[in-house]
């Protein structure tokens, strides 16, 4: 067994390893390529980062490419998420020319790689078209999605539909966030790498230097929430909250720590927002991290008691499955894949309001034997269900399904 | 029937499993729906939502044994049809199809019942989901019935899943594999047989199964070790 394999076999056990093992017997020696639009910053691009490199170990030969453009793509491209996520968007037509022309000029650079690969990733709606305009293309052709399409804007969904509708299967997180498409749609959560930066153990020395770095004190308690400031994540209601509890905990210390993704033009005006809700209060760290920020995150949320992820749209939440493999109980936002992995009253609470928030902060800080339980729970759950290994598992089981005419069984003993 | 005579028995492949969900594009909101897509959605869905989640762990035991009976309760708030519906358990019928009529049913007759109800929104959705099974194998085999009870206890939930339950829908007569493999030895396994009958899948969890699996093998042979490599 490979380095690799076996340090992921450590800490999810060598069953699985093996299952991945037997799964890529058959896929050995594949073209695969993942295409996403960035990589740092946000889930997609830290999923594929270690996804990447262990498909490689397992005799498939893997690579990542991404999709880049100026920014009235990004600005379309945002425009696409925010309306897939429910908000109503007009997207002004020059803005969609510099979408399709971006994806014209990727098209040029990676057809020959695209082309003759036998299996392709596209992630997201960025790279969606990608398709159509590699006409030449041999292999299966997947469209993953990571965002939480439950209620899309129906203008933008039409509109990027037709270019979905040839691929051969989509991916969606969860099955409230499927649409109509004329293929076979998976249903696979995200997941979090356990051997990464952002989760792996760290020594109480390096804890307590970003504690210090940052100006948090260690003897007073601390809520956390990691996320991009992005208005979907709720920054503002986070820090209502925060102020609602601390009535009640005085010396209560907030923490909103959030990187901005290069696809992302509107973080920074998010962050002006939360800036000024935050008014200099003392007690409430706006900490605007590097996308490489990644021990530093993880740091942050060792040290915290509490982590809060109150989205009012999330396609899955991979802030709170780091949380929760840091045995922190989580309030999180009763939305998405949030739902998946917040269990009332065993890893955490789902809430729909900064009143509710508050009052589940209230609660576990008064109830820390309890809070340790949640989370002691949480950190089980996510080794069962949400590591990276279980979804690659379930990518290379797609991949054989889908290549084999969708059969409802495959048998690899 | 003596250990010599075992050995000239297959040995019994141990093997494990994993679903993977797919989504069918079939989305509930009221009674009539339900009739309506019950009617048509693949056996491979009612497969999911009557077995698909003991291999999901959950924190809290289910009001109800499978999912139409949990969406009948918790989304249409008919108390009555998520009885009836619970009670419907795979194992009672020689295939999926002949669940599927009893299910149609159940339905068609409650919508009878409920006359103006018919059209009685939900309060959530429910999805109908269908899976694909992935096989696996775990280099491990037994050839003496007696290796069972020491093998069990350590099995996964996905082997315990594959030959107690999903053995169910792949042999006739809806035997697991246990029974199916000990079916040769006759008279001398016929307790043991029909103590593995007795334990009924549908209501326990999958470390409950290996437990109840585990007591009954080592009560009826005491242990051993002796497990080989395939």
């Amino acid at each position: 067994m490979s380095n690799l394999l076996e340090s992921y076999a450590e800490v999810t056990g060598n069953a699985i390893v093996d299952q991945l093992r037997q799964l890529a017997t058959p896929l050995r020696g594949m073209k695969v390529v993942h295409v996403n639009s960035t990589r740092v910053g946000g889930g997609v691009a830290e999923i594929l980062d270690k996804l990447v490199p262990l498909m490689c170990e397992l005799g498939i030969d893997t690579s990542w490419e991404i999709i880049t453009g100026e920014s009235d793509f990004y600005q379309c491209t945002k425009s696409f998420h925010n309306g897939l996520q429910g908000h109503r968007i007009a997207i002004p037509e020059h803005l969609l020319r510099a979408y399709e022309e971006t994806n014209v000029r990727t098209a040029e650079q990676l057809r020959p790689v695209l082309e003759e690969a036998d299996v392709v990733f596209i992630h997201d709606p960025q790279p969606a078209p990608l398709l159509d305009l590699c006409p030449d293309r041999k292999g299966t052709w997947i469209w993953r999605c990571h965002i939480d399409v439950s209620h899309p804007d129906r203008h933008i969904w039409r509109y990027l539909r037709h270019f979905l509708t040839n691929y051969d299967a989509s991916v969606f997180s969860l099955a409230g966030f499927a649409q109509a498409l004329p293929h076979p749609e998976y249903l696979i959560p995200p997941s979090i790498d356990p051997l990464s930066a952002k989760n792996m153990e760290l020594s109480q020395d390096e804890i307590e230097a970003v504690q210090k770095h940052f100006g948090l004190d260690p003897q007073r308690p601390m809520i956390l929430q990691v996320s991009r400031f992005d208005r979907f994540k709720d920054p503002l209601g986070v820090i209502q909250a925060f102020r609602l509890a601390r009535e009640f905990t005085p010396g209560l210390q907030l923490v909103l720590a959030g990187g901005t993704a290069s696809d992302d033009p509107e973080g920074e005006a998010v962050y002006r927002e939360a800036e000024n809700a935050a008014n200099h209060d003392a007690d409430i760290h706006l900490l605007l991290l590097p996308p490489d920020a990644h021990r530093t995150i993880n740091a942050l949320q060792r040290s915290a008691d509490i982590v809060l992820q109150k989205s009012l749209r999330e396609g899955f939440g991979l802030t709170v499955t780091e949380a929760m493999w840091k045995g922190r109980p989580v309030i999180g936002g009763d939305t998405g894949g949030i739902r998946l992995q917040v269990i009332n009253y065993h890893t955490g609470f789902l809430v729909n309001t900064p009143e509710g928030a508050a009052l589940r902060i209230r609660y576990l800080l008064q109830r820390p034997g309890r809070a340790t339980q949640m989370g002691e729970k949480a950190r089980q759950f996510v080794r069962e269900n949400f590591l990276l290994t279980r979804q690659l598992r379930e990518y290379l089981t797609m991949i054989l399904a889908v290549r084999n005419g969708g059969t409802d069984r495959i048998e690899l003993s | 029937m003596t250990q010599e005579q075992t050995t000239t028995m297959a040995p019994f492949v141990i093997k494990d499993c994993a679903l993977i969900a797919l989504a069918t594009g079939k989305r509930v909101q009221n009674l009539k729906e339900l009739r309506d897509h019950l009617e048509v959605v693949p056996l491979s869905s009612l497969y999911y939502h009557f077995w698909g989640g003991h291999l999901y762990p959950g924190f809290e035991e289910r009001e109800y044994a499978n999912d139409l009976g949990e969406w009948a309760k918790h989304g249409l708030h008919d108390a009555a049809l998520a009885e009836k519906l619970a009670i419907i358990d795979p194992s009672g019928f020689d295939d999926l199809e002949h669940m599927r009529q009893a299910l149609l049913d159940v339905v068609e007759h409650r919508l009878e019942e409920a006359g103006a109800e018919l059209w009685k929104p939900a309060d959530r959705h429910f999805q109908f989901i269908r899976s694909q099974i992935v096989v696996f194998g775990t280099g491990r085999t037994v050839r003496h019935p007696e290796q069972l009870a020491e093998v069990i206890p350590g099995l996964s939930p996905g082997s315990v899943f594959y030959h107690f339950i999903d053995a169910r829908q792949r042999l006739p007569r809806g035997e697991d594999d246990f029974r199916s493999w000990l079916a040769p030895g006759g008279e001398r396994y016929a307790r043991l047989c029909q103590g593995l009958s007795s334990i009924d899948p549908y209501f326990n969890s999958l470390s409950e199964l290996r437990e109840q699996l585990a007591a009954l093998f080592s009560s009826f042979h005491g242990r051993s070790t002796d497990v080989e490599p395939a």
